[in-house]
């Protein structure tokens, strides 16, 4: 018993680390929606290549995130996916946009023309960002739905896990899972002018218009993020501990319980600030992306912490409290736990490569003579 | 039950339309990436500048058809929960593991050296990129291998066990799952099925090429390394055909039925090789089954076991619990009212099993949990209505396996007439005609690889999971409605982005068919 609740903390940390991986690498949807904006075609271009080398960085991101949330948590695949259809339906659907979007845009025979092929990436990158926020939310201010396993003897409605009739809709007019949808945004089109201004080269005035944007997109970040906080802080959440109940303040007790987890959380919020201010007051400052980057890494790991563990109910049931899903009643079997962890002993490996991969890749930075003389290019 | 059934209707439309316009793109991902790899080690190894340029043109038709494909996979993973939550509930413990595995294993492999491909001709070495170019064609197939492992272990449940007090199956052996033979007979199949698709297409391609009378030395180098390659995967993918066919005789014998429209069976089992099905026939009737057919004696007992005197069930004979064994002796096991009944005692062992641990009553428990294991290899069939419901659409299934089977042997036939042509009668190249059937081909080897998938997919209906879970337990709680707004959704913009891929196709192989590669000097 103390192995499968090893493994199921353990899988909770992975599922954590690929979520915050995720929203990092969404600076790619931070960037699309700069793309509408008004500038030449050239720096268009620019941006769009510096961003379509990492957009399936990003959506692999996702997709390795829902297939690890399948095989360790299968009963929240069930029910979050099966239950706020909508909400996870126009995510996919912003995201099958983007698939297409970067290698049909610049090309002849296209037939719905590059503007609308930025539309789309302007779309993933708006609504992409917002519901996935959106959907985080729903694991911090619960969901609307019950589980009876019994059901599935039921032969007229075999479902277990049911959800209210507006299926995940609800989720999107919550304007506490909406904060954490705009902050995600916003977080995302800072971190893409700090990406750009790694990437790009060869034009000073791009690079101030970026550092302007840092600042601003920035501020509004920190004002949202400052009320999800607040929020959070605030709110009820559902204690696991024999049985479960709505128990007021419970994320604050578990930042104050779960200290390690708060001064991880504080020093990423450092983190990003550094970032997020150096690069827009000093010219000279370098490595932005970085500092942010791994800040956010730490953020959401931290919030994903805080929402899992301690005796807590990750996906409360707003409908019925003792169907709220924990790490401990939605997880996979010790089997299966374990198997998949001898698995994740590759990532390492994984990573490494991808890292010696990309080291080489972006050696140089993209420049106007680079995308004159490209053959290939989105 | 109405709305029930609507939902489970509308929800398999779904999954089909996703899984149908993925294979669209899969398949020359699969083939296309080893024949640009092949390509690029021409390159590699000659230093000629000519193969380069024909490697970036080949390379470019790729990029063009793998973004679509991408797009379409990621709805595949998701909406195993968005449609079919109660399925990922009762084995999500056992399918989620290669989902998980292939992402982790696969896609960053192919995520991230596709780049390298696509952007790194400046920026690493020749080698690197040469190594670049084959990962992604190498995480490609292990991302089907992972992707066929799942999908052959619903149709050959092992390596599991049904855990009462979780209501749910639970994995207890990786590697009957991982290594089940009916997964790797899939993988070699879809696999090689895509070499084969791949070769054709580029010796497609290449025939309009030479109908414009552009690029003739290009065209026929393009054939060489495209017929090699889509012959091999032909003949591959008739062996493992071959072994699938054993397979699904072993372990789904009503597909198989279905497959042939076999309602009675008999030792030394004749296989239609044309036929047209009677529409009015019904299992347990006494009609012709064909209105016209053509056969090959001992056909079916020879494909379906190697012994053309081996028995061969049909559809009624399974109804009646009349099955074969793995040395093709007939066997009688329990007919499929009798499972329908086996089920329900399931059912109910598994309401004793929850009541009883509810009162904690251990002895109650481990009588339901001895009952349930006892009758759960008929779980499945507890939901069912009447043994008929068991019986897959066969004339989809017929239709299918038949278009398959015979657009298979016209595409040994073209591959093998491509290469020798290319190799020892290059003048005949010139041929309009020889150019005609080449481009006519393509449209060929889609119906082709689809009808192969629409075989395997409705043949096992209406299982989800076999014998264990019917497609009608494994929906989500979502209205009809919502999954026919998310259907056209679909439709709509799947249709749309084929359009558009085909357009930049089209425009791409036009533009690269304008290029002078003769005057490219190595």
């Amino acid at each position: 018993m103390q192995q499968l609740e090893y493994l199921q903390n353990y899988w909770w940390l992975l599922v954590a680390v690929l979520g915050a991986a995720l929203v990092f690498l969404l600076f790619v949807q931070g960037g699309q929606t700069m793309l509408l904006e008004r500038m030449s075609d050239l720096r268009r271009s620019m941006m769009v290549n510096a961003l379509g080398r990492k957009w399936e960085l990003t959506f692999t991101t996702l997709v390795v995130f829902g297939g690890a949330f399948f095989a360790s948590f299968p009963l929240f695949y069930s029910t979050s996916f099966g239950g706020a259809y909508w909400l996870w339906m126009l995510i996919l659907f912003s995201f099958i946009l983007q698939a297409v979007s970067y290698e049909f845009r610049s090309k002849s025979g296209n037939i719905f023309g590059t503007g609308t092929y930025d539309l789309f990436l302007f779309i993933n990158g708006s609504v992409g960002c917002i519901l996935l926020g959106v959907a985080v939310g729903m694991m911090f201010f619960g969901a609307q739905f019950e589980v009876t396993r019994t059901n599935l003897l039921d032969g007229a409605s075999p479902v277990i896990s049911r959800w209210a009739s507006t299926h995940g809709l609800e989720a999107i007019a919550d304007w506490r899972c909406l904060v954490l949808g705009v902050a995600v945004l916003f977080l995302a089109r800072t971190q893409a002018s700090l990406y750009f201004l790694s990437a790009i080269g060869g034009d000073r005035q791009f690079a101030d218009s970026q550092r302007r944007s840092v600042l601003v997109n920035g501020a509004v970040f920190v004002v949202f993020f400052l009320l999800f906080l607040f929020l959070l802080l605030t709110a009820d959440g559902v204690s696991a501990d024999g049985v479960m109940k709505w128990t007021p303040n419970k994320y604050l007790w578990n930042f104050i319980d779960l200290w390690p987890v708060a001064i991880l959380f504080l020093l990423g919020v450092v983190a990003v600030l550094w970032g997020v201010l150096g690069t827009a007051l000093f010219a000279r400052f370098k490595g932005g992306i970085w500092y942010s980057g791994i800040g956010t890494v730490m953020v959401v790991i931290a919030l994903f912490c805080v929402a899992g563990y301690n005796s807590t109910a990750y996906y409360p049931s707003l409908i019925d409290v003792s169907s709220s899903l924990t790490i401990r009643n939605s997880s996979s079997s010790l089997f299966t736990l374990t198997v998949m962890s001898w698995v994740s002993v590759i990532t390492p490996v994984v990573i490494a490569y991808i890292a010696y991969v990309w080291r080489k890749m972006d050696a140089g930075r993209i420049t106007p003579r680079e995308m004159e003389e490209s053959s290939h290019k989105y | 039950m109405n709305d029930l059934m609507s939902v489970v209707d509308w929800s398999r439309a779904q999954f089909a339309l996703t899984a149908m316009f993925h294979w669209v793109f899969v398949p020359l991902t699969l083939g296309l990436s080893v024949i640009v790899a092949i390509m690029e080690t021409i390159y590699y190894r000659s230093r000629s500048q000519r193969w380069l340029a024909i490697t970036k043109f080949w390379m470019s038709l790729f990029g063009i058809n793998f973004a679509v494909g991408v797009a379409t996979g990621i709805i595949l993973e998701f909406e195993f929960g968005a449609n079919w939550s109660n399925y990922s509930w009762f084995v999500g413990d056992i399918f989620g593991a290669p989902l998980a595995i292939e992402g982790l294993f696969a896609f960053f492999m192919e995520s991230t050296f596709i780049a390298v491909m696509f952007f790194g001709w400046t920026k690493v070495s020749r080698r690197f990129h040469l190594a670049a170019t084959w990962l992604t064609a190498i995480g490609a197939s292990i991302s089907a291998l992972w992707i066929l492992i799942a999908n052959g272990w619903m149709q050959y449940p092992v390596g599991m066990k049904f855990d009462p007090a979780q209501m749910r199956n639970v994995m207890d052996n990786f590697w009957d799952v991982a290594l089940s033979p009916v997964a790797i007979h899939k993988f070699f199949h879809a696999v090689f099925s895509g070499w084969a698709l791949a070769g054709v297409f580029v010796i497609g391609v290449s025939c309009w090429f030479l109908y414009k009378k552009r690029n003739p030395e290009m065209a026929r180098d393009s054939i060489k390394v495209g017929g090699w390659v889509g012959l091999a995967g032909m003949l591959l993918t008739m062996w493992s055909g071959d072994s699938s066919a054993l397979d699904v005789a072993r372990v789904q014998p009503m597909k198989l039925a279905a497959m042939e429209g076999l309602y009675d069976g008999s030792c030394g089992q004749e296989i239609v090789a044309f036929g047209i099905l009677n529409p009015d026939k019904k299992p347990g009737d006494d009609k012709a089954p064909y209105l016209f057919d053509v056969s090959i004696p001992y056909g079916l007992s020879f494909l379906a076991t190697h012994d053309p005197h081996a028995f061969v069930p049909g559809i009624n004979d399974l109804i009646d619990g009349i099955e074969m064994t793995p040395a093709g002796d007939t066997v009688r096991t329990v007919s499929y009212a009798g499972r329908i009944e086996l089920g329900r005692r399931a059912h109910e062992a598994l309401r004793a099993f929850d009541a009883a641990s509810a009162r904690s009553d251990s002895a109650a428990m481990a009588s339901a949990a001895a009952e349930l294991e006892a009758n759960y290899p008929y779980f499945g069939y507890g939901y069912l209505d009447s043994p008929q419901e068991a019986v897959p659409p066969v004339a989809l299934t017929f239709y299918s396996f038949h278009i398959m089977v015979i657009l298979g042997g016209y595409l040994l036939l073209f591959m093998l007439a491509a290469v020798w042509i290319a190799c020892r009668r290059p003048q005949w190249l010139a041929n309009r005609m020889v150019a005609w059937v080449g481009m006519l081909t393509i449209p060929v080897v889609y119906v082709c690889s689809q009808a192969g998938w629409v075989t395997a997919e409705v043949g096992r209906q209406p299982w989800i999971i076999q014998n264990i879970m019917p497609c009608k337990a494994a929906i989500s709680d979502i209205s009809a409605a919502d999954v026919q707004l998310t259907f056209w959704m679909f439709a709509i913009v799947f249709t749309a982005f084929l359009a558009a891929e085909v357009g930049i196709m089209l425009k791409a192989v036009s533009k690269g068919s304008k290029k002078d590669y003769s005057s490219i000097k190595d």
